[in-house]
């Protein structure tokens, strides 16, 4: 097991670079995000490659990706996607008519699941002659690199993808899925630290930030939280965690949207009934007999 | 709920077994299409079937043509469980009438997943 030492050592730089938290309790997750990362650098155990990364830094960005990678799905809990489709997808249709674009931010995108869900499903809602940029952001190079290759392990692939949506999106290339030009076209990428400022970016009208902020601390939840709301449009929405959601800010209202919570700026109004884009249902799901 | 798992591994049955008991589904278990057959003709209404698709005697693609082809079993979910990952194969389950598709090796959370997806069991109540 990792020592104490090697543990703080490690709980300090993530929390100095990504202001992220890892509290003890936690050292058999850093063990075995690490092991593979010493063997592969050659070293007998954690501590000993722990004990580099002061003196390398390439190293220690590859530590610190590890740390930071999360398990995701396609499509993950549900709720959120069909809060998409059913509740906001309605009013911005109306409100972007003249535009007839959309740009939705996936923040911690990590292997890009969120982001290609989001665009399977305007690629099947939006009228004709609309567009949509999702822009994916992350704290880890290398699951930036992962979105940008759109290839997925068969594992990944069962993780909550629809097999319709799996034959209508993806193609099989040797042992792994990869994602659709088409879809692919829609997102970009770019790498973004939550708890930094942020840089000069787009104001989107849909922002994904889920299940990011458990790993920070309470003044670094609420001020990340204020700084999306500059970044978000007036009428636009914001879909956080499922156990995120109770998290007050002065700059946000929330309301339930279905089987979800969903925040929207202070002064955007509240949301007309329920119904589905362009007048049409988009199921997440096949459909039972 | 109950699942009908079809399969010829036995080690694979016990695996779905306790995977979809841990969601709240008793089960019941056949070796192939026919055996599963004989348990739907028996009276046996399951809300699901996760269907293998290689096995002896008959397959689980001939058991999906065959269930979706009997009117008596319209509200029967299915889903195939089966190491064939090929896209033609799972177009042809779907197109045949199988309603999900997962492709071995699996986690018992991508069998929970996917009946969410499909409404079987319920997802997160928010906070």
């Amino acid at each position: 097991m990792i020592s104490e030492s090697s543990f703080g050592y490690v709980a300090d730089l993530l929390r100095r670079e990504t202001a992220m938290l890892c509290e003890p309790g936690k050292e058999y997750l850093v063990e075995a995000r690490l092991l593979p990362l010493a063997r592969a650098a050659g070293q007998p155990d954690v501590d000993s490659y722990v004990a580099r990364l002061p003196l390398d830094a390439a190293e220690r960005d590859r530590a610190i990706d590890a740390l930071t990678i999360n398990e995701t799905s396609w499509f993950r809990d549900l709720a959120p996607y069909q809060a998409f489709t059913d509740h906001m997808l309605p009013p911005l249709l109306e409100a972007r008519a003249a535009t007839r674009h959309l740009d939705i931010w996936s923040a911690a995108c990590s292997s890009g699941q969120e982001a290609y869900s989001l665009a399977m499903l305007l690629q099947e809602s939006l009228p004709d002659g609309w567009t949509a940029r999702i822009h994916a952001t992350d704290v880890s190079t290398s699951m930036l690199e992962r979105v940008r290759a759109g290839r997925y392990s068969q594992v990944e692939m069962n993780r909550g993808m629809p097999a319709q949506r799996l034959v209508t999106w993806f193609t099989r290339v040797g042992s792994e899925w990869e994602v659709s030009p088409q879809l692919r076209s829609m997102v970009t990428t770019s790498h973004l630290n939550l708890a930094a400022p942020f840089p000069p970016m787009a104001t989107f009208d849909v922002v994904f930030l889920r299940n990011v902020l458990i790993y920070f601390d309470m003044d670094t939840k609420r001020d990340i939280l204020r700084r999306v709301s500059t970044r978000t449009a007036r009428d636009g929405f914001l879909l956080l965690g499922t156990s995120e959601s109770s998290l007050v800010v002065d700059e946000w209202t929330r309301e339930q949207a279905g089987r979800t919570w969903i925040h929207r700026p202070h002064g955007a109004g509240t949301l007309a009934p329920s119904r589905s884009a362009a007048g049409t249902a988009v199921p997440l799901a096949s459909t039972g007999a | 709920m109950h699942a009908l798992i079809i399969d010829d591994s036995r080690t694979m049955r016990r695996i779905l077994r306790r995977t979809v008991a841990d969601l709240g589904f008793d089960a019941t278990e056949a070796e192939h299409g026919q055996e599963a057959l004989d348990h739907l003709e028996d009276g046996l209404v399951p809300d699901i079937c996760l269907i293998d698709w290689n096995m002896p005697v008959m397959d689980g693609y001939t058991f999906v043509t065959k269930v979706r082809a009997d009117e008596r079993w319209r509200g029967v979910t299915l889903m195939m469980v089966t190491t064939e990952s090929e896209h033609g194969r799972i177009v042809k389950a779907l197109a045949a009438g199988a309603h999900e598709y997962v492709i071995k090796p699996f986690t018992p959370d991508a069998i929970a997943e996917k009946l969410e997806l499909l409404g079987l069991v319920p997802g997160e109540v928010p906070a």
